[in-house]
């Protein structure tokens, strides 16, 4: 394999909880703890998990919009954490996210072309030029820059908006896209519409995606690979179709039980998931998982299980498939 | 008015969208309240700014035979003060003082108060503490408490009367703009625009500005009338004008003890005062539901 256009090794962000007069910190917001994966060019890598699993914060920790405590970030080979301040605003036209909430996205007193062409300008393109080209990409993502172009954001519909949010990230020609629930938003017929058009951008401009999304039907049909994760750590990583078709994880097949099939035969027949996620305040000790899990034995609750291959690009932090006895701290 | 309406549906889907403050403006015009609002104050600061060549006597010129003239009098319409002066003249040239009186604070304390709050907002962490911690001090005490104590330490004087309501006014922009800050601070569209390489410079002046002066110029709108009174009340305390010059509030405080000889002349600052501070009120009103941002 060619060299990795993103490399993460043992990411980690916690979140202090501040309280009292002192406001001296009281406890951890474990958002993001030991996360590790690679993006090969142009391949898009799914990341699954519950709302409140650290997606967002790792979206925005690959970014450096937060900054991590630690763990090693590579883009194309180049340390992004050591990078400083105009190699990194070099750096972030490589790299562009597309947020959630196409309403919190927007700027409410720029119209979408000012929008789209203020990451231009920043970067020194004359204005002119910003202009024509925010009004060509706005032209890609299926909006009509003569109709569109001098409108606000608030005269347009949610799905309009997602395409003026990935217009704006696309316009700095990024080589990696992470997409921070991109669809979630919006109606599921919309949905299709703007996969669609992710896809189609893809191929066209040779992107390599980061997809974070809840809804595993949406990852299914994106990602090559899929990272699924759990109160701010990873317990499953393979490919996509290895996921479908054979979870490891408890909490990964709990994910597929729960959502829903179009087979009859397929419904409910695999555990259903319990329960509400622990707070991330105070993770459970060990696997994070054994709280909610059905196969949960006294070993979980001492040392957290390691991440075991299971096959040839697929891997399980679980002790159901653990090689080795774990060591007894 | 039904033409009105249907162009007023127009533009959501006509192929030429509005400009925001065009928008505002067109809101603004069909406001009946606010644009009747707006006309009084712009007579207001019109008498006011015309007093030395409308004003038909000199404010100060008294006559003692002449003292408490009823209103309609023959050559004084709105009869004459304890003193015997003009009241149409004083009331003319007091309107100069009390507007400067009430504006002045508000404009400084908008600059100042929106540069710390922002600042404060933007930056967080120990300058949000420090500012905001420090305005919180002048917090503790009420306005009118604050203002007499600091123009009774500087002592009588318009200046004077103006720096004290200046510290009165500032921590309450500074709040405003202190929340509104924090608010746009942590919407997505001010991180969209630090991923897209934009530094603070950039950020603030685009996309937190923009969005955040909106607020804070309506707020600082509704405080002009409370700024009135107090630069009034200064003035009826004797710490604010003094005398003889003409401002509303100290006329209200000279003829206080004629209420009982003439009922309606010493009314009649009182009135001004009212009217001025209400269309104030009425516009600002105005002024906030024209600026908001509907989906």
């Amino acid at each position: 394999m060619s060299r990795p256009l993103l490399e993460a090794r043992g990411l980690r962000k916690h979140f202090p909880l501040r309280g009292g007069v002192l406001q001296r910190t009281r406890a951890w917001v474990r958002a993001v703890d030991d996360v590790s994966f690679e993006v090969a060019p142009g391949e898009t890598l799914g990341i699954v998990g519950e709302s409140g699993c650290g997606k967002s914060t790792l979206a925005r920790v690959i970014l450096r919009l937060i900054e991590p405590e630690a763990g090693v970030l590579r883009f194309d080979g180049e340390d992004v954490r050591a990078a400083s301040p105009s190699r990194m605003k070099r750096l972030r036209r490589d790299m562009q996210l597309v947020f959630q909430d196409p309403y919190a996205s927007l700027n409410p007193r720029l119209t979408i072309e000012d929008a789209i062409a203020f990451s231009l300008l920043v970067h020194g393109t004359p204005r002119r030029e910003a202009r024509e080209r925010a009004c060509a990409m706005l032209g890609r993502v299926g909006l009509d820059p003569g109709l569109h172009g001098r409108r606000y954001a608030h005269e347009l519909s949610g799905g309009q908006r997602q395409r003026v949010n990935i217009a704006r990230a696309l316009v700095l020609d990024p080589r990696l896209l992470v997409l921070d629930e991109p669809v979630s938003a919006l109606d599921k017929s919309v949905q299709a519409q703007v996969l669609n058009l992710l896809q189609d951008l893809k191929s066209e401009r040779a992107l390599t995606y980061v997809f974070i999304s809840h809804d595993l039907n949406v990852i299914e049909y994106v990602s090559d690979r899929v990272l699924v994760m759990y109160l701010g750590e990873v317990v499953e990583t393979g490919t996509a179709e290895a996921l479908a078709q054979s979870p490891k994880h408890p909490y990964t097949q709990a994910l597929f039980a729960s959502a829903p099939s179009m087979d009859p035969d397929r419904r409910m027949d695999r555990l259903p998931i319990a329960g509400d996620p622990p707070n991330a305040i105070d993770p459970p000790s060990g696997c994070r998982f054994r709280t909610r899990c059905a196969f949960a034995m006294p070993r979980c609750a001492e040392v957290p299980p390691r991440l075991v291959p299971v096959g040839a690009t697929h891997e399980v932090a679980c002790y159901l498939y653990a090689a080795e006895p774990a060591p007894v701290a | 008015m039904a033409v009105s309406v249907a162009l007023g549906e127009a533009p959501v889907v006509a192929v030429t969208p509005m400009s925001y403050w065009r928008t505002v403006g067109w809101r603004l015009s069909r406001d009946r309240a606010t644009l009747l609002a707006g006309g009084v104050l712009l007579l207001i600061a019109l008498s006011a700014v015309l007093a030395p060549w409308i004003a038909p006597y000199d404010p100060s010129a008294g006559s003692i035979r002449l003292r408490l003239a009823e209103v309609g009098a023959p050559g004084h319409v709105l009869g004459t003060d304890e003193q015997g002066r003009d009241m149409l003249s004083r009331l003319l040239w007091g309107g100069r003082m009390t507007l400067v009186a009430g504006l002045t604070p508000v404009l400084v304390a908008l600059v100042l108060g929106a540069g710390l709050g922002v600042a404060a907002g933007y930056v967080g962490g120990i300058t949000n503490t420090l500012i905001m911690r420090t305005m919180d001090i002048f917090y503790a005490f009420p306005a009118v408490l604050l203002a007499i104590a600091i123009s009774g330490a500087l002592g009588p004087g318009l200046a004077n009367t103006l720096i004290s309501l200046s510290i009165v006014f500032v921590p309450r922009v500074v709040r405003v703009a202190e929340s509104a800050t924090v608010q746009v601070k942590g919407l997505e569209y001010i991180a969209a625009a630090r991923a897209s390489g934009a530094g603070v410079r950039a950020i603030v002046r685009h996309h937190l500005l923009a969005n955040v002066l909106g607020p804070i110029l309506v707020f600082a709108s509704t405080q002009v009338s409370l700024s009135i009174i107090l630069a009034a009340g200064l003035s009826f305390l004797g710490l604010g004008v003094t005398p003889p010059a003409a401002e509303w509030g100290l006329m209200l405080n000279t003829l206080r003890q004629s209420i009982y000889v003439n009922a309606i002349v010493p009314a009649l600052p009182g009135l001004a005062i009212f009217v001025t501070s209400m269309a104030f009120n009425l516009l600002s009103d105005g002024l906030r539901d024209a600026m908001e941002i509907r989906g």
